[in-house]
């Protein structure tokens, strides 16, 4: 459920709750129940996926601050018999070297590959095809959309093959026989893959969010003297901030939840690419610390919300500004 | 500036104007080495899966094929991959039933029935359903998982897939019920159509593209999913595709190329089939709501 969970675009979003009260489009009273559900039937519709949500999304996300105050394992004594132990998990986490480099490893490739990677180069894609129509853009679209939706574990393999040190095509392209990338940086390498493996849905934004930029304003900088930075932070910037702001935010919290370099590197060469949903995964469900494992999952449940809520606030700044 | 009635002649076109071709051309290089490096360092890894299927002896470098199909037998000389590639269809089957099923059912009662703090709820839904991901909560799952008797269970997989993708498949379907008229409804209602057969014969027929929206994007989810099936279902006659594909690379020994590769194509095109379609046929843009 990696990506799979997440809000709609802000498109389709903007139709969303905010349409329902005062539109004018179409009045209430007509509206209202035109089918003669009435409360009970409407309830009824709605409760098998009400249930759905509940049980698998609601009780999970309790359970986990339940569990993270426990010493609960998979195996042994407190498998049987949990105790509750209070803050004891996270502040052994707090102390924990590993869980600090986790966390930092975690940082850099949010930022690495989500902010500077899929953002940089999905905006540069788009604005060196801006306008273009021919069948380079179609097959640069095609290519960089194909390494988006091909399933997870056969891109890993994919990435895995390239980076082979004795017979992986990368090597044999750079010449640079024998360079094992996966186990000499395997950060920089789980960061390219994100980059590559992500950087569709950033392009296909910027590229639906420079076609508000009017091409007469750009004309107009370009003969003023305005280098293209220039054009970039006076022209387009203040036209697309949303839309930068969106893209970055939904982006980091997609990356910040992928479990996806687990597939290539499985956290290591000594937990040296170990982000934190690997870190989890290790402890808590091969290492059955589900205790501590339940306490670093609700921090990173944590970090979750406060992304998707400033998320929420700018789409609902976006909507009032539009109107 | 914009579409000045007469537009005045370009300023001083000797002086700056040359200073702007020359500039010009050597964006236009730039921009030619950076679309170049783009293609690169996209098709790269692509071309693997492009060639070493219908290589005679494929390796893991990426060379010209010498072509052949018999790569392919290696599918069926292995007990798990053609079951698998069925174990995935169940799985992206049942879900996107299931969460098409639920969904319009609920969207369309908070569409048209004014439910108190409906619009909180959706938001609430919303907001859950984009922190709650399965890499944040796959302790609590697995718990749960058990508890439920519902390890090693293709359908624990299932439910709990759909439990994730509701929220989202909600709010896009109550998007295709707002914007349907209610005047059909209100119609069939007078010659004593029930509400289960109104719903079922008319508001259904008219949201077909979003009901295909959302199942096509519930398919997309669950067919490249590894996590779920991986952390839930030991059995691996009962695994997808993701996860034996994991299995095959990862497992000792020399690695069974002929396997591997053919696997990947396989496993892989369905999607890629499904993307061509829903992109000729409805444009792959922002609009349509199908992502990952």
């Amino acid at each position: 459920m990696a990506r799979t969970t997440s809000p709609p675009e802000p498109e389709t979003a903007t139709g969303g709750p905010a349409a329902a009260p005062g539109d004018p489009g179409t009045p209430l009273a007509r509206r209202a129940d035109a089918a003669g559900l009435g409360r009970a039937l409407a309830g009824g519709f709605v409760l098998p996926g009400l249930v759905l949500i509940v049980l698998f999304l609601v009780v999970p996300a309790l359970w986990t601050i339940y569990l993270g105050v426990t010493n609960y394992r998979l195996t042994g004594l407190a498998a049987a018999d949990p105790q509750l132990v209070g803050l004891d998990n996270y502040t052994a986490a707090l102390g924990d070297e590993r869980f600090r480099t986790s966390l930092w490893l975690t940082l850099q490739f949010v930022f690495g590959s989500a902010v500077l990677g899929q953002a940089g180069l999905g905006f540069a894609i788009a604005w060196s095809l801006r306008d273009r129509h021919g069948p380079v853009r179609r097959l640069v679209e095609a290519l960089v959309l194909l390494a988006w939706i091909l399933p997870s574990s056969v891109v890993a393999f994919l990435w895995i093959a390239l980076l082979d040190r004795d017979a992986g095509t990368l090597n044999a392209l750079l010449g640079t026989p024998g360079m094992a990338w996966l186990l000499d940086h395997p950060m920089l390498a789980v960061i390219l893959f994100n980059t590559w493996r992500g950087t569709a849905f950033s392009m296909m934004l910027y590229g639906a969010a420079l076609q508000n930029v009017p091409p007469s304003h750009l004309e107009t900088a370009r003969l003023a003297g305005a280098s293209t930075w220039q054009q970039l932070r006076d022209v387009v910037f203040p036209r697309i901030r949303g839309h930068v702001l969106t893209n970055l935010l939904l982006i980091s919290l997609w990356t910040f939840n992928d479990f996806t370099p687990f597939l290539i590197t499985a956290g290591g060469p000594e937990q040296r690419s170990e982000i934190l949903p690997v870190y989890v995964f290790k402890i808590a469900l091969s290492g059955g610390e589900l205790g501590f494992g339940a306490a670093i999952s609700f921090l990173m449940l944590l970090i979750n919300l406060v992304i998707a809520l400033v998320y929420l606030r700018t789409l609902g700044q976006r909507r009032e500004a539009r109107r | 500036m914009t579409a000045g009635p007469a537009t005045p002649p370009r300023p001083a076109t000797a002086g700056p104007g040359s200073t702007i071709g020359w500039r010009g051309g050597l964006a236009q290089i730039g921009r030619y080495t950076f679309v170049s490096l783009v293609l690169g360092f996209f098709a790269l890894p692509l071309l693997w899966l492009a060639t070493a299927p219908f290589d005679r002896t494929p390796t893991i470098t990426t060379s010209l094929p010498e072509f052949t199909l018999d790569n392919f037998r290696a599918l069926l000389d292995n007990p798990y991959a053609l079951r698998s590639l069925w174990n995935s269809i169940l799985l992206s089957g049942g879900t996107a039933v299931l969460v098409v099923t639920f969904a319009a059912l609920a969207a369309y009662a908070l569409s048209r029935v004014r439910v108190p703090g409906r619009d909180a709820l959706l938001y609430g839904l919303l907001l859950l359903s984009s922190i709650v991901t399965g890499t944040a909560t796959m302790v609590p799952l697995y718990e749960l998982a058990f508890r439920l008797n519902l390890i090693d269970s293709r359908l624990g997989v299932i439910l709990i897939l759909s439990g994730g993708l509701l929220p989202a498949a909600i709010f896009i379907l109550k998007d295709f019920m707002d914007g349907t008229p209610t005047s059909y409804e209100e119609s069939a209602r007078v010659f004593g159509a029930s509400p289960v057969q109104i719903v079922w014969q008319i508001v259904l027929p008219m949201v077909r593209p979003g009901l295909a929206t959302v199942a096509v994007w519930a398919v997309a989810n669950v067919w490249g999913n590894f996590l779920v099936p991986f952390l839930l279902l030991r059995n691996p006659d009962k695994a997808p595709a993701a996860v034996i594909m994991y299995t095959l690379y990862t497992e000792g020994g020399q690695a069974n190329l002929a396997l591997l590769s053919t696997f990947s194509l396989l496993y892989s095109l369905p999607v890629v089939l499904m993307f061509v379609f829903v992109s000729s046929r409805y444009g792959f843009r922002f609009h349509g709501g199908i992502k990952r």
